[in-house]
């Protein structure tokens, strides 16, 4: 197979086998079965991919282009730079694990929920690898149709509310960033990213801008979050703020700073501002939050703020952080939501006061949380403690307050975290936890162990991320080229 | 004296022939063929009649790649015309396929005696009007054109009245004829006042002589143009002229409304088009505008007033009046991205909104009551087939990536944008917000209620299937192929792309 048809196949064999799952009469078992098994051969085909990706090489790799539609310069074009690697990686070993979760907590209508499953996969490894807007687009909004369905059917009681104000919020801004593309392609004559030539127009990388905020989302924008990530199953409230939000983020660093670097400039404080704010603001809601669920969904926030920070640095030690801590952050955030899923059924809630004291009896549990926990709390030897440290030194370059606001950050970090870990781990034994809510079954563990195993590796090797995302170029001279 | 009959080029008017043919065909078996056969044998006729529209319609659009017109400049024989016939004549074999086992009434009062009594009259009817608008988007005239419209006017409301028994379908048939004479008298009105001025009932005379006259801001042609607009508003359904859609929708039977939902409108915005580029491209500053702005009305009445219904034909009703006011931004850019938009955009739109009604009457025949949004509950997994078929036409109806619609938007909103009318990019956007709000309500209903909530008529099956659930392969048939065409036409943009092209080469820009 050759290098270029991967790129191809990470979008198109999960997307092929969501619609076999649903024309498929399979058993449950039998479609459970092959959904994982897909989302498998999907880590197995980016392995794949990693390997025979050349990175000490800058530009676009193992490309496709095919015609979509020529008379407006609309193509089929794909293909990976170093940091897209790293999403679609995040993104597939997420989603097998979260798929893998799916299976065992045995989902009812098992064929539409793998197949949304699926369908989710494939169009977000579309995001992350399209070199063309219009494509781009697709994906970006095909995401959100799964992710409805996935929140609606089998979410939790306050699900429809949660469902309107996430789609509603999130085609806003899609919808702005849709008229934001049909006016640049048409003035640039193309719709391709990587042929695209810059715009200095200030209204169209708002327009962009708000998609990807609401989406990541920063604060002002995050209305929607708090209500989805807690009715969401909580695998897909994994999948959401571990992969999806990244999608946001992405787009800042792939369109918003690489297409609009004169607005980007103009804009640059305003962003940082709302990055920081998202940063302490959703750190502190973290903090006062009642639930485990409440917790995570607004440390996602107060990341993506900390992750804008780096990318609208603007410089070298800024975007390798950025990327890395996307990629670790992910990582967290979706085991986070799997453990919180994995007490909610022990429990049946994640309310703090209704908890505590689950470490006893329950070695496995309190040592995945506990490893989780500190290795989000940014540990110094760990990932985060990594991606958080490069963010600061690149913000800091910029101006030295922005490196305090982040520091705070952190620290807030460490508060909401211990809280959470002594909540759910320590203190006295709450009410709803009793003698046969068991520790985590084999089953559970073979979903959340990898994820923290990649995490343990990442935190020995860091740089295998930071120094492998735009080299062999400076992040900001490759930035500046558009990637070239 | 000798008559001059003009040269007739019988091959450029075949399909409209072939479909009228049939409809006489269809219409002696109400009289020849036992009650028992009339169903299958007047179907078979409409599925004949509208296969051979299909390929005769093929034929001519590779045999016309010089469009000219015939039969002494009454119509145009070009590949517009050909184009517009093949969609109307593939949804007219859908709703043939759909009628056959959701013909209104008669299966309903399952009283023997009058058992399918009308059952060819309807193939008639059906066949007609889609003969009527097959001659309505090649007419060249203002003549061909009044005559045509009305020819499958009346055609329509007829459909509209056939299940006398029930009041809704009269008041809808009734209405429908009330306001549409309207505004084919509004229409007659205005082409009286241009002939009036110009002398010429040909559409490029029209434009030769508003051009060679300087007559172009002359009362009588402004006047002329503002009624023909108005007229033709009514046909397409656009506001503020869209008063009787939801009405008829709602009370026609749901075979009739899906026919009327995607045929009529592909028809009027395709004449329309051909209209006012041909014969007042000397004014298009003037229609220009007032399509922009009917299309904004259009857009904001449609979508607000679709998030207050709960019945699904009146969802679909008004979703049918934004969708024209999207496709009439296509429509007033009047260049050659816009006349490529406008063609793209029906072809998903059409296929997506026959296959929606088509659900909504597989649904009606279930419950035997009007499908609302309550009791539309749990259909997505009780028929999974239909219900994800559903999904897939109300999602792009929005604009959403799941079907061609998507790429329709899209290329609306970039012929906004190439014309220079950033504002009206705006406006869709906006109207698409607003819109998956009650689009979503449908998807909603089908798939995230619980089955609690579910209000099925114990009765209501019995009566049709004796019982067993509904066998609808047919349906299953015509939804399929409309699922094929609005999913596929998201991928096979290019070829389609260059079809519209082909067919816009013919016009004047």
């Amino acid at each position: 197979m050759s290098a270029s048809g991967l790129t191809s196949i990470l979008i198109w064999l999960p997307i092929a086998g969501a619609f076999g799952i649903w024309l498929l009469p399979l058993s449950r078992y039998a479609t459970g079965s092959l959904a994982l098994l897909l989302s498998l051969a999907e880590v197995g085909f980016w392995i794949e991919q990693a390997t025979r990706f050349d990175f000490s090489r800058s530009g676009l790799q193992m490309s496709e282009q095919a015609n979509w539609f020529g008379d407006l310069g609309v193509s089929y074009h794909v293909g990976v730079y170093g940091f897209s690697v790293w999403l679609v990686g995040l993104t597939v070993v997420v989603m097998a694990a979260c798929i893998g979760y799916g299976f065992w907590v045995g989902r009812d209508r098992t064929r539409a929920y793998f197949g949304l499953m699926l369908l989710l996969t494939g169009a977000t490894v579309g995001v992350f690898e399209s070199q063309d807007l219009l494509l781009f687009y697709a994906f970006f909004e095909a995401m959100l149709i799964p992710l409805y369905v996935l929140i609606g059917v089998w979410g939790g009681a306050r699900r429809m509310e949660a469902t309107i104000k996430f789609v509603i919020y999130t085609m806003a801004g899609s919808l702005i960033m849709l008229a934001a593309i049909v006016s640049y392609g048409l003035k640039a004559g193309t719709f391709d990213l990587v042929d695209g030539p810059t715009s200095a127009s200030r209204w169209l990388f708002l327009g962009f801008m708000l998609a990807f905020v609401i989406k990541a989302p920063l604060f002002p924008f995050h209305g929607w979050l708090p209500d989805a990530y807690r009715e969401a199953p909580p695998e897909v409230a994994a999948v959401l703020s571990g992969v999806i939000a990244k999608a946001g983020l992405y787009g800042m660093l792939r369109i918003a700073i690489t297409k609009f670097p004169d607005p980007t400039s103009f804009y640059r404080t305003t962003v940082l501002a709302l990055a920081a704010a998202a940063l302490v603001y959703g750190s502190l809601l973290a903090f006062r939050a009642p639930d485990f669920r409440g917790v995570v969904a607004y440390s996602s926030l107060a990341q993506s703020g900390l992750i804008a920070l780096g990318l609208f640095a603007g410089t070298d030690l800024g975007f390798d952080g950025a990327v890395l801590q996307m990629v670790a952050h992910g990582l967290v955030s979706a085991s986070l939501f799997l453990l919180a899923g994995v007490v909610e059924r022990r429990t049946t809630t994640g309310e703090f006061r209704l908890l505590g004291g689950m470490a006893r009896g329950r070695p496995a549990l309190a040592t995945l949380l506990m490893t989780v926990g500190v290795i989000s709390l940014a540990v110094p030897g760990s990932s985060m403690f990594a991606g958080e440290f490069l963010i600061l030194a690149g913000v800091f370059q910029r101006a030295w307050f922005w490196a305090v606001i982040g520091a705070a950050g952190i620290l807030l970090a460490a508060m909401y975290m211990l809280r959470l870990i002594s909540a759910v781990l320590h203190e006295a034994r709450g009410s709803t936890v009793t003698d046969e809510a068991l520790d985590l079954r084999p089953g559970e563990l073979a979903l959340i162990v990898p994820l923290v195993g990649v995490l343990l590796a990442l935190s020995v090797w860091p740089a295998g991320i930071s120094h492998h995302s735009f080299t062999p170029d400076s992040p900001t001279a490759a930035v500046r080229t558009g990637f070239k | 004296m000798s008559l001059n009959t003009p040269h007739i080029d019988w091959f450029g008017l075949s399909p409209v022939l072939t479909l009228i043919g049939a409809s006489f065909f269809a219409l002696l078996c109400a009289v020849l063929v036992p009650r028992a056969l009339r169903r299958v044998a007047s179907a078979s006729i409409s599925v004949v009649g509208f296969a051979a529209g299909i390929v005769l319609a093929v034929w001519l659009y590779v045999d016309s790649a010089n469009g000219h017109t015939i039969a002494a400049g009454a119509f145009y024989r070009d590949r517009w015309t050909a184009l517009g016939q093949i969609i109307l004549c593939a949804v007219g074999l859908a709703t043939t396929l759909l009628a056959v086992e959701h013909l209104p009434g008669w299966g309903r009062d399952a009283d023997p005696g009058r058992r399918d009594d009308h059952v060819s009259e309807f193939f008639a009817l059906l066949l007609a009007s889609a003969a009527g608008m097959a001659f309505f988007v090649g007419a060249a005239n203002l003549m061909v054109l009044f005559l045509s419209l009305e020819w499958f006017s009346i055609a329509l409301y007829v459909m509209c009245a056939i299940d006398y028994d029930l009041e809704g379908s009269l008041e809808a048939g009734l209405k429908y004829l009330v306001v549409g004479s309207f505004g084919a008298a509004t229409l007659l009105f205005g082409s009286a006042l241009v002939y009036g001025a110009t002398g010429k009932i040909s559409f490029s005379g029209i434009a030769t002589a508003i051009g060679s006259e300087g007559v172009t801001s002359d009362a009588f042609v402004v006047t002329g143009i503002a009624l023909i607009v108005a007229g033709l508003g009514f046909k397409m359904s656009a506001a503020p002229f869209h008063m009787w859609t939801p009405d008829v929708y709602e009370g026609a039977p749901t075979t009739v409304t899906a026919w009327m939902s995607s045929a009529t409108k592909v028809a009027a915005l395709l004449l329309t088009f051909r209209l006012m580029t041909t014969a007042f491209p000397h004014n298009q500053h003037l229609w220009g505008w007032a399509f922009a702005i009917i299309a904004t009305i259009s857009l904001a009445i449609g979508n607000f007033a679709a998030l207050v219904q709960r019945n699904v034909k009146r969802i679909l009703a008004y979703s049918a009046i934004a969708q024209a006011g999207f496709m009439l931004i296509g429509l007033s850019t009047g260049s050659p991205l816009g006349a490529r938009a406008l063609m793209y955009y029906l072809i998903p739109y059409s296929a997506a909104a026959f296959g929606s009604f088509a659900i909504v009457a597989a649904r009606e025949r279930e419950l035997g009551v009007p499908v609302t949004l309550d009791n539309l509950a749990g259909f997505g997994w009780e028929r999974p087939f239909l219900g994800v078929a559903m999904w897939f036409f109300v999602f792009g109806f929005a604009g959403l990536p799941l079907g061609g619609g998507f790429v329709g938007k899209f290329y609306v909103f970039a012929a906004a944008y190439d014309h220079g009318w950033v504002w009206l990019v705006i406006v869709g956007v906006l109207a698409t917000l607003v819109s998956l709000y009650y689009y979503l309500a449908i998807v909603r209903a089908m798939y995230m209620r619980p089955g609690a909530e579910l209000q099925l008529h114990p009765d209501a099956g019995v009566a049709v299937t004796g019982g067993a659930p509904a066998r609808e392969s047919l349906l299953h048939v015509a939804v399929g192929a409309a699922f094929v065409v609005s999913f596929g036409s998201l991928f096979a943009v290019e070829p389609l792309i260059d079809l519209a092209q082909h067919a816009a080469s013919t016009l004047p820009f």
